[in-house]
């Protein structure tokens, strides 16, 4: 629960204050966060002492976070929303959790193969039993799937709600395609009973440890990479695509090139979340593919306040923390207030928590 | 790559030795660029056809627009004015007809984008800037440049080319707001934006709709001035209800309707043809 | 006329109880077992309805015999003797049967049912006589196959005829028998054909060839059947999709609202439907056939009312923001779940088809089609024809596209937008309300339901161009019918995924839909 609140802080401040003072802030935040891991590698009776269970928490949201920076470069700023990208993001947790299904059976075939009576792997899991062909898998999948789908897609010029339609079938097909037992993804089950990781425990303190430390650091990574962006000259051609295709047209850029480049840039951000996901949580199955999942993403980005950088790491943070709360306290009614955020967000907060805070700032 | 146009071909226009005239601007700096000019014509408009579901918006429309040459359309409305420059532009095919850039680029085959490349600028009726970023950053992103995505994530902007736009901020008075997002501009002050953005585009060709809807007489002053002063080195199509405009820029009109071309001369030829006035007036 | 003939021979049996066969059940009651398994036999080659009551009884283990070997029928514990009305005399006892009897009678039951009047009844003889058939009953076959007028009785008998003639040792006969079966469009005949391919069955050439020639005959007639089916399936599919996108091509097409609600709407129609039923049998069960009809109004203004609710609190305030108004109404999709998992539970509630939409029309011999799906595709091309009138008849039509086309010159007119708006929300909700009556009737009821469905009700109104009634018609049928034929080929997951793709390289090619108006881009 530190997250969300640190981060309120911070955006309040940051409003307030100006830049240097959010830069300090961030750092802080940044500090703390990595002095979480360490914390936890503290014995269980030291008062400083953070749990597995908060560490995994907060680990899980991070790569949130990160799915939500993912999500805003492609809407926020190139008015792309994506109602898909939980599929990318799964994949590249199918990516990586097959690796450790590899890893865990030894020699022989996964369990959830084995139950089946396979006698053999199928060919497009070949080589996942080493961890640099798994990592190339966590890019290239949901790389080649975004290159694919945006190629058509943008070559026949869809965009606007048709656009996050088709995204909402394509991860809707691919869960389809994963529940069956038959396509070799585990089926309902999914991946899971995960054992070691590179050869360490990957329940082990100082395994979940450096998982997190990963998170942490993909996520200072994904943020320097949205900020040089959106201060390149290709960011601002994102916004002007964003807000006057045509005009855009005529002065002479492709869109395609463009949209292209960022959708899948983003796809790829999402499966290397997806990969640290699944070893800290222990578990991935079809059901992250649902467009349940992809939608409140929307949320998470829009809540926080889309076209800027701090804005969806703030949504993730508050919507997960929220949820976390929520489904302990009153799982009943957690679908209720997830509803209601979505109106409430897109009725009364088009820009935001952070474009609340400035506006606040401001007066 | 579709032939960009030299960058120097605003600043310095290109004289070839045989060249003489209007007819030579241009030419022999772009013949080795792609652009072939050679018989003095830029634009080629033969038999072209459109319909929408039965309506002929443009029918058998025929036009040629000389190099440097500055031509003003009119027509009541619905003549098809904003309709050939879609064709011109790609953004409408023709269901038949000739559209040549040149003597060479075949404009009913290029996509929308080749076309801005090769060199035509367009201005829309209502004028679209990016309003959410700066006047500074739209005359920066109209700049040409390399326009593909690995040079835009590369891109920085040389001494030249912030001289460049410097000296197009000046030319289009917006100097002091350079800094202020294009969405909070004037509708007259964004006009004169989109026409800067096409300044530092530099097209060889360009199509305006309606530049002067919304502007102050004085400002509407300026750009006849302007527009006459970019005539000698580009050449230009402008679409204009304002027959004072007209008047003070246009050395040749032609008057468009029902989709064809109904008269072509001089202002005064054209004014006193009977079907025109039976066509503006008549009806 | 076989009827005619039993008829005549059934009432001359009612006149003359006595006199026809003068002790059949007598003599079977004093029979040994031997004796009774070839009195089965004998009356299996000859039958006689009069038989039947006892037949029936044997059937069910409640004839018995008293002491003077006289045969009774039990009823409720009391003795009527089969023929006569004498009283039982000493003690009773029930026949004992072996299961070889037990087949006998079977056998001897399906033959004596051929004589019914009832073809449903005489299809079920023939088709335990394909299974029992005996060599005794060789000439009943042929002289049954030879006056039976309904097709689907004549092929099944044909096909117990050429059962017993399959086997038989005259090559001639077995030619015949094949030949016969090739005649019929039985599903059973084919794989009884596969089989005599093998020369270790059938050691005749001649006939193999010839089983050959039926096999490939039987599967061309099997063949119109399963293409019939699969079109009708297809067909089915088309008009769910239908009725389900049809209101969404009014929201979204009309008035540019993405309503991810929409499918809840549909899930609301369904619930209410169940309520309809569940009131039906708690205060009328004597009208519960009724429901479906009393359901319909009552599901179309729920879910128009709610529509319009939200419409005026939600959706107003997001007109001409499309992706706002996807995520405001996917979050009001999850409060209605919700809502409906806390009110009705989590689990599926049972609504079950009143009698005239159960059973269906036996087409072909591989080919049924329900009633309840027959009755759904006329609805929705009820619904579509009422949609259409209401837009193109109606003062509130012409509002609803004056609105469409140019919002503030209408309300210069003086057409009330708001309203406006706020009806034909309504009404695309009260179309999806509908479509979930008729999705009551062939599916499950939960709060999941409108899910399923949402998906592809868009991408009917994508495919089929927006605002575009018969554009969301022909898309709706074009997808499901293309989605039931690729189901068999590929699987339905399979299928689904290729005609998301197939979708995707259509719209490169018409970017606007099927039926899309060309025009002039507006900037």
């Amino acid at each position: 629960m530190t997250m969300p609140l640190n981060q309120t802080l911070l955006a309040r401040a940051s409003a307030k204050l100006g830049p240097q003072a959010s830069i300090s802030i961030g750092l802080l935040v940044l500090l703390v966060l990595l002095a979480m891991p360490v914390l936890h590698l503290l014995p269980a009776d030291n008062a400083l002492h953070i749990s597995a269970y908060s560490l995994t928490l907060v680990g899980k949201i991070l790569c949130y976070c990160i799915v939500a920076l993912a999500l805003d470069l492609v809407w926020g700023y190139a008015g792309l929303l994506s109602l898909g990208h939980g599929l990318f993001f799964a994949l590249g947790g199918y990516a990586m959790g097959m690796y450790l299904m590899r890893e865990a059976a030894g020699d022989g075939l996964p369990a959830f193969m084995s139950f089946l009576a396979w006698t053999e792997l199928p060919w497009y899991w070949t080589g996942t039993d080493n961890f640099l062909w798994a990592l190339c898998l966590v890019v290239l999948a949901p790389g080649l799937l975004a290159l694919v789908f945006g190629y058509f897609a943008f070559n026949s010029r869809i965009k606007g709600v048709y656009f996050s339609i088709m995204t909402q079938a394509l991860t809707f097909a691919g869960m389809l395609l994963f529940f069956r037992n038959e396509t070799g993804f585990g089926g309902n089950n999914g991946f899971t009973n995960f054992k070691t990781i590179l050869g360490f425990d990957i329940t082990a303190t100082h395994t979940r440890a450096v998982l997190f430390l990963a998170t942490v650091l993909l996520l200072v990574a994904s943020l320097y990479l949205g900020w040089r962006l959106a201060r390149s000259k290709f960011g601002r051609v994102l916004t002007a695509l964003r807000d006057a295709e045509n005009r855009l047209m005529f002065c002479g850029y492709d869109p395609r090139g463009y949209k292209l480049f960022i959708w899948v840039l983003s796809a790829v951000l999402c499966g290397l979340a997806g990969a640290l996901y699944v070893p800290q949580v222990g578990i991935i199955n079809p059901s992250e593919m649902s467009p349940t999942n992809s939608i409140e993403a929307a949320v998470w980005v829009a809540l926080g306040g889309r076209g800027t950088l701090i804005g969806p790491l703030l949504g993730a943070g508050l919507v997960n923390g929220m949820k976390s709360w929520f489904t302990v306290a009153f799982p009943e009614y957690w679908l209720f207030a997830l509803g209601f955020l979505f109106i409430v967000v897109t009725l009364f907060l088009p820009k935001g928590v952070i474009g609340l805070l400035r506006k606040k700032g401001e007066q | 790559m579709r032939a960009t146009p030299t960058p120097d071909l605003m600043l310095e226009p290109a004289f070839d030795a045989a060249g003489s005239g209007r007819d030579a601007i241009g030419a022999s700096s772009l013949a080795n660029k792609g652009l072939n000019t050679r018989h003095g014509t830029i634009l080629t408009l033969e038999e072209i056809n459109v319909s929408f579901d039965g309506f002929k918006a443009l029918s058998n429309l025929t036009l040629y627009i000389g190099v440097g040459e500055l031509r003003c359309i009119i027509g009541p409305n619905g003549a098809g004015k904003t309709t050939m420059m879609d064709v011109i532009t790609g953004k409408t095919r023709p269901d038949n007809g000739v559209a040549y850039f040149g003597e060479t680029l075949d404009l009913t085959q290029m996509s929308e984008v080749a076309i801005a490349q090769s060199g035509i600028g367009r201005k829309f009726q209502k004028p679209t800037v990016f309003e959410a970023l700066s006047v500074f950053e739209n005359l920066e992103l109209a700049q040409k440049t390399n326009k593909s995505v690995w040079a835009s994530l590369r891109a920085k902007l040389s001494g030249e080319q912030q001289d460049r736009i410097d000296e197009v901020l000046q030319t289009i008075k917006l100097d002091n707001s350079r800094q202020r997002p294009a969405g909070l501009l004037s509708h007259g002050q964004k006009q004169f934006l989109e026409i800067g953005m096409l300044l530092v585009q530099d097209p060889q060709l360009l199509l305006l709709d309606e530049p002067v809807a919304g502007m102050t007489d004085a400002e509407t002053e300026f750009t006849a001035e302007l527009f006459k002063s970019l005539a000698r080195k580009h050449s230009l199509m402008v679409v204009e209800h304002d027959m004072g405009f007209v008047g003070s820029i246009a050395d040749h009109v032609t008057v468009l309707h029902q989709g064809s071309v109904l008269a072509e001369g001089s202002l005064e030829q054209v004014q006193n043809d009977e079907r025109v006035i039976e066509v503006y007036l008549g009806r | 006329m076989p009827t005619a003939f039993s008829r005549i021979l059934f009432s001359l049996l009612l006149l003359l109880p006595m006199a026809a066969q003068a002790g059949d059940a007598n003599d079977f009651a004093a029979a040994n077992p031997a004796k009774q398994a070839s009195l089965l036999q004998q009356w299996s080659a000859n039958p006689d309805s009069a038989r039947l009551a006892l037949l029936e009884a044997l059937q069910q283990g409640r004839v018995a015999a008293d002491s003077s070997k006289q045969a009774f029928i039990e009823h409720d514990g009391s003795y009527r003797a089969v023929e006569g009305d004498a009283a039982p005399t000493g003690q009773t006892r029930k026949l004992r049967l072996n299961n070889r009897m037990r087949g006998l009678i079977s056998t001897a039951m399906a033959s004596h049912q051929l004589l019914s009047d009832d073809p449903a009844l005489r299809l079920a003889a023939a088709q335990e006589l394909q299974k029992r058939a005996k060599p005794a009953q060789l000439a009943l076959l042929e002289a049954s196959v030879a006056r039976e007028a309904d097709d689907a009785v004549r092929d099944a008998l044909t096909l117990a005829l050429a059962n017993l003639q399959l086997v038989d040792s005259d090559p001639t006969v077995r030619l015949a028998a094949v030949r016969l079966l090739g005649e019929t469009g039985e599903p059973l005949a084919r794989t009884r054909l596969e089989t005599l391919l093998d020369p270790d069955v059938e050691s005749d050439p001649s006939v193999r060839t010839a089983a050959e020639t039926s096999l490939a005959q039987v599967k061309r007639k099997l063949l119109v059947g399963e293409l019939l089916g699969q079109a009708f399936s297809g067909l089915s599919l088309g008009s769910i999709l239908l009725l389900a996108a049809l209101g969404l091509a009014i929201t979204f097409g009309l008035l540019g609202v993405i309503n991810m609600a929409h499918g809840e709407m549909l899930m609301l129609g369904a619930y209410s439907t169940y309520m309809v039923q569940v009131l039906f049998q708690r205060f009328a069960p004597e009208a519960l056939a009724l429901y479906p009809l009393v359901a319909l109004p009552v599901a179309f203004f729920v879910t128009a009312a709610i529509g319009m609710a939200l419409e005026r609190t939600v959706i107003r305030h997001l007109y001409g923001r499309p992706l706002e108004t996807l995520l405001a109404t996917w979050g009001i999709s999850l409060i209605l779940i919700q809502l409906v998992r806390v009110m009705f539970g989590a689990q599926n509630v049972e609504v079950a088809n009143p009698y005239w939409l159960s059973g269906g029309i036996q087409v072909l011999p591989n080919l049924v089609l329900p009633y309840n799906r027959i009755v759904i595709i006329g609805f929705a091309l009820f619904v579509v024809l009422l949609t259409w009138l209401l837009l193109n008849k109606t003062r509130l039509g012409l509002n609803v596209r004056a609105v469409t086309q140019n919002r503030n010159m209408a309300a210069c007119c003086g057409v009330p937008t708001g309203r406006v708006d706020m009806l034909a929300f309504g009404l695309g909700s009260g179309i999806a309300g509908l479509g979930g009556v008729a999705l009551s009737q062939i599916g499950n009821v939960g709060p999941d339901l409108g899910q399923s469905y949402i998906i592809d009700s868009f991408l009917v109104v994508v495919l089929g161009g927006v605002g575009q009634l018969a554009g969301s018609v022909m898309a709706a049928f074009g997808l499901g019918i293309a989605n039931k034929i690729l189901e068999p080929q590929i699987g339905a997951v399979l299928g689904k995924i290729l005609i998301l793709a197939l979708i995707i390289l259509f719209i490169q090619k018409r970017p606007q839909g099927l039926f899309a108006l060309k025009g002039r881009v507006i900037d």
